[in-house]
């Protein structure tokens, strides 16, 4: 009986490590694809490895698109939202945790509300806004509309409501100001969801298509996954090439997954509303 | 991990908010520092999100163009809805592509989760990063990579739908197979945020109860049935709240793969928006489309809230 069952065990993690080698192989097909000089990408039958292997495609997306331009875009813009979707959330909850001010509940009462609205209804309204600031093609106007980030706010004052508030009474006793007691206290005891949801808001704002398409449509100004679609129109069906570019753009944040995978399934889980 | 504690994202805030008025300190705070703390968020949710609201109900009254200014004109572009079919098919198709994603999406999560759940060490994180991976991508990279992987010449997807159907199929020209791809490649891409939720369902439920099911001669379905099933269910609520609202906000995919055609057959409501703001250049029209996406999501989730509560107090 035993065997029996630890064999059938054994059958169902085999099926598992298939099914998870499947699911993972058009990311490895698509790798694969762009070390492959042209004519082998369309060879006949199916070759797991170029046998020429050649960054023929990278070295063209390189040399015929601007995607140094792209990258500097995404960058900038992916790490300001990042920087400030931290920066005003942290605050933010800060206050409603901690502070006792007129209106604090129903501040965080239209900041959960707003959790179900949908940005893009609103991308008529924001492009209007962007227009009227100036912002269009502007890395300004990729920024502002993607700062709104509920759950930040939501997370982080989980969190800092779970700080014992001794900790708070004794730096207050001590004469430590707000600014002191946030900066010194919440902030350092907090490091680990700053650093999660830091990374994650990386990632979701690199990868965010619509928004970008829309207020950045010179080609100095896309971001790079609205960029590398542009190869894709610009030298039709020359599958390496444009790959290539797909892997560029997805190398970043597939980095940072790879490199920060705690920190991510964290992150997806502290937004979902699960304490990791 | 193991202390996950799961609720649905709506009523947790409102319990924390009765759980914190005893904690806070009676004492009210200074004005600056409030201010400092809670104005540069203030300010940016006002004019980033309350106000570009608010103008958008605005705009929804008027015949104004994406940029400039319109005339008042009432209800009319409500009327227009109506009787708009474009309109009306790329509400169809959202649902169908919503009805193709939710249920099938949430039900992979649960699988594969199980399937990881199993595994130990090393082997779980691989598998695991295997599942999560598609995730983390940006929607064009994936739109790109899967029309190289269902390439009608040279795509090695097109060897599996030949062995079923019995030829090479243009999926993403043909008006049957479009959406359902579509969806397919959806479910690819979103389904490792569904596995990571259910993960931490199942890593909350206590081991002891499988050892105690396997002792009382409960099978693996049995087993299923009577622990994992109920036990996983609010997470299964709150995965496919998440699932639903997310779908029906479905524009990179189909935009990137489709162009929302072959006849319009995958034509979605945001692009719908898109086209009467971005391309008809009718602010005021794509504004109405905009708000009425705002209503069907707000319904649909409510509703699927409700159902999905009644089943949870049986």
């Amino acid at each position: 009986m035993k065997i029996r069952l630890s064999f059938v065990d054994l059958l169902i993690s085999l099926l598992t490590i298939i099914v998870a080698a499947t699911w993972v192989f058009p990311l490895y097909w698509t790798v694969v694809t762009t070390l492959k000089p042209e004519y082998e990408v369309v060879a006949p039958g199916v070759h797991l490895l170029p046998e020429n292997p050649t960054l023929a495609g990278y070295i063209f997306v390189l040399d015929h698109t601007i995607i140094g331009q792209w990258y500097v875009n995404s960058l900038v813009t992916a790490g300001t939202v990042t920087f400030l979707v931290i920066l005003l959330s942290a605050g933010c909850a800060y206050a409603i945790s901690q502070l006792n001010f007129p209106g604090r509940r129903l501040l965080y009462g239209i900041i959960v509300a707003s959790f179900m609205v949908p940005i893009p209804a609103l991308i008529v309204s924001h492009f209007v806004l962007m227009n009227d600031f100036g912002l269009i093609n502007r890395w300004g106007g990729i920024i502002l509309p993607q700062l709104i980030s509920p759950i930040a706010v939501m997370v982080y004052k989980q969190f800092f409501d779970a700080i014992p508030k001794e900790f708070r009474e004794a730096a207050v006793v001590d004469g430590a100001g707000e600014f002191n007691i946030f900066l010194r206290i919440f902030v350092p005891m907090t490091w680990g969801v700053t650093a999660a949801l830091a990374i994650y808001t990386f990632i979701l704002t690199w990868n965010n298509f619509l928004w970008p398409f829309l207020v950045a449509t010179s080609d100095t100004s896309m971001t790079v996954p609205v960029g590398i679609v542009q190869v894709h129109e610009a030298f039709g069906v020359q599958y390496a090439r444009n790959l290539a570019g797909a892997v560029l753009a997805a190398l970043p944040v597939a980095a940072a997954y790879l490199i920060f995978q705690r920190r991510v399934t964290e992150a997806v889980m502290l937004s979902a509303g699960i304490k990791g | 991990m193991n202390t996950a504690d799961v609720a649905s994202p709506r009523r947790r805030p409102l319990r924390r908010e009765a759980a914190d008025n005893r904690t806070t300190i009676a004492r009210r705070s200074g004005a600056l520092p409030v201010l400092v703390f809670v104005a540069p968020f203030v300010i940016a949710y006002c004019v980033l999100f309350l106000y570009p609201t608010l103008n958008m109900i605005e705009l929804s009254f008027t015949d104004a163009p994406l940029i400039g200014a319109g005339k008042w004109i009432g209800w009319r572009n409500y009327q227009r809805l109506l009787g708009d079919r474009l309109f009306t098919e790329s509400v169809v198709h959202t649902l169908y592509f919503v009805a193709l994603t939710v249920v099938p999406n949430t039900a992979l999560g649960l699988i594969f989760a199980m399937m990881v759940v199993r595994l130990k060490g090393w082997l779980q994180s691989i598998v695991l990063a295997c599942f999560f991976l598609p995730y983390i991508l940006p929607s064009s990279v994936v739109t790109l990579l899967w029309g190289w992987m269902l390439d009608f010449q040279f795509g090695i997807a097109q060897y599996p739908i030949s062995w079923i159907v019995g030829s090479r199929v243009s999926v993403f020209r043909d008006p049957i197979w479009a959406m359902p791809m579509v969806a397919f490649v959806t479910i690819w891409w979103t389904n490792g945020f569904n596995v990571l939720l259910f993960i931490a369902g199942l890593r909350n439920i206590s081991p002891e109860l499988y050892d105690a099911a396997a002792v009382d001669g409960a099978g693996r379905w049995r087993q299923f049935r009577s622990i994992t099933w109920p036990l996983v269910w609010p997470v299964t609520v709150l995965v496919l709240t998440f699932q639903l609202i997310i779908q029906l906000k479905i524009f990179d995919q189909v935009y990137l793969l489709t162009q929302g055609g072959p006849f319009n057959s995958t034509y979605v409501v945001v692009q719908y928006i898109y086209k009467q703001a971005f391309t008809l250049n009718k602010g005021g029209y794509g504004a109405t489309v905009a708000l009425f996406l705002f209503a069907m999501i707000a319904v649909l989730s409510v509703i699927q809230l409700q159902i999905l509560r009644t089943r949870e107090a049986k």
